[in-house]
């Protein structure tokens, strides 16, 4: 019969071996501190101070968006009366345009970090993961907003 | 007596990480504790079992066990807390540490990562300066006080799922501990101690789900302790000190 502490430290990802000596990742004994570590205790420490403030961003940004649809579906709704609203308009441009980025920075630094914790990749793939993420919420995220603005607007 | 029954029936864990559970049954006593259990098993019934203990009084941090499932100090546990009225009670050694035999884990790989976390103070003031004034009402100073009690018990590290599933993370006694130096006005340490604290192996991985701060028996917080690392570290990397570290560490 297995003790719960036998099968417990198996159960998360990528099942990692958990007993034996040496098996911490960080126990090599080493003094001092590599400049790369350093490096990227910095770039996490970003990454989670950009998080932070995107979430809060976020946060107004979804109550707009959230309470003009609201508003919005009163007279009923239709991609005309849509289009009529954000046709040519600097202000609903800019609105959704910082939104998307802010989107993109925030799904792209949470993938990084999902995959670098329930999948084998090592950071570095994690990190270009999420990168490609959030270029790709980007592209798609500005071209939307693009689409609903200015094209075909001549 | 209080309880419903005389005796319990006492499951415990034997071997190392193969091993097995074996069943003994120990006299119920007023204001009996699972450290109590575990003594009166090895000097009554079974001489060979291994566990540890050194104080009994919840100052030394050597006795922590899995005791139903829930990681504990079993010195000041009484059997009632933790024993319902059927009278059964299991004993396993301390989760996410290797198993040495019976109910003794290996400690090196928890106290490693203080070592890894700059968990030692590093002061810059000789013996013939004076002594540093810190005032017991700082913001900072209270946040030391606050986690400072730690007995290294390694409760929190066997009760916290990220050391479970990412075994090379911190944990919170270590990162609990570059809290209390952080805010040491004395502690030279700095941006150094930061840097080795955040990332994916340090405060940035913990999950905020608090299981080190339920289970702490000194009612520490490891879990505010780790977010104020967090909040640190980013007030640190936004000045560019994080990367100014390398390996010129004091």
């Amino acid at each position: 019969m297995m003790p719960a502490r036998d099968t417990r430290p198996q159960g998360g990802p990528g099942g990692a071996a958990q007993d034996g000596p040496g098996r911490s990742a960080q126990g090599g004994g080493h003094a001092g501190l590599r400049a790369a570590d350093a490096r990227s205790a910095a770039a996490a420490a970003r990454r989670w101070y950009v998080q932070r403030l995107t979430a809060m961003a976020m946060a107004l940004f979804v109550a707009v968006h959230l309470g003009v649809m609201i508003w919005a579906m009163r007279g009923g709704l239709s991609a005309a009366e849509i289009l009529g609203r954000t046709r040519e308009s600097v202000g609903w441009a800019l609105f959704y345009g910082v939104f998307v980025l802010l989107a993109a920075l925030h799904a792209g630094i949470g993938l990084r970090a999902v995959l670098a914790e329930w999948t084998p990749l090592p950071a570095r793939g994690a990190g270009l993961a999420g990168d490609a993420f959030a270029a790709l919420l980007l592209v798609l995220g500005w071209r939307a907003v693009w689409a609903v603005t200015w094209a075909g607007a001549a | 007596m209080a309880h419903g029954t005389e005796q319990l029936r006492v499951r415990v864990w034997r071997g190392a990480a193969e091993g097995r559970w074996q069943d003994f049954d120990v006299p119920r006593r007023d204001n009996q504790t699972v450290l109590d259990v575990a003594t009166h098993i090895q000097r009554r019934l079974d001489p060979t079992l291994s566990y540890r203990y050194a104080c009994r009084v919840g100052m030394c941090g050597s006795c922590a066990m899995t005791v139903n499932g829930v990681a504990r100090w079993t010195c000041r546990t009484h059997v009632s807390r933790v024993c319902g009225g059927d009278g059964r009670l299991e004993l396993a050694p301390l989760a996410n540490l290797p198993v040495v035999k019976d109910l003794v884990v290996d400690m090196a790989g928890f106290f490693d990562k203080w070592r890894d976390a700059l968990g030692r103070f590093q002061g810059d003031a000789g013996r013939h300066e004076p002594v540093a004034r810190v005032k017991p009402d700082s913001p900072a100073r209270r946040a030391a006080d606050a986690g400072v009690e730690c007995i290294g018990c390694g409760v929190c590290y066997a009760s916290c799922d990220v050391v479970s599933w990412r075994p090379e993370f911190l944990g919170p006694a270590a990162l609990n501990r570059a809290w209390t130096l952080v805010n040491d006005e004395r502690d030279r340490a700095g941006a150094a101690r930061l840097a080795a604290v955040a990332g994916d192996a340090g405060c940035h991985a913990c999950h905020t789900q608090g299981s080190c701060t339920l289970r702490c028996p000194k009612q520490i917080e490891p879990t505010a302790g780790i977010a104020g690392l967090k909040r640190m570290a980013a007030r640190a990397a936004l000045r560019g000190e994080l990367d100014e570290v390398d390996g010129g560490r004091p």
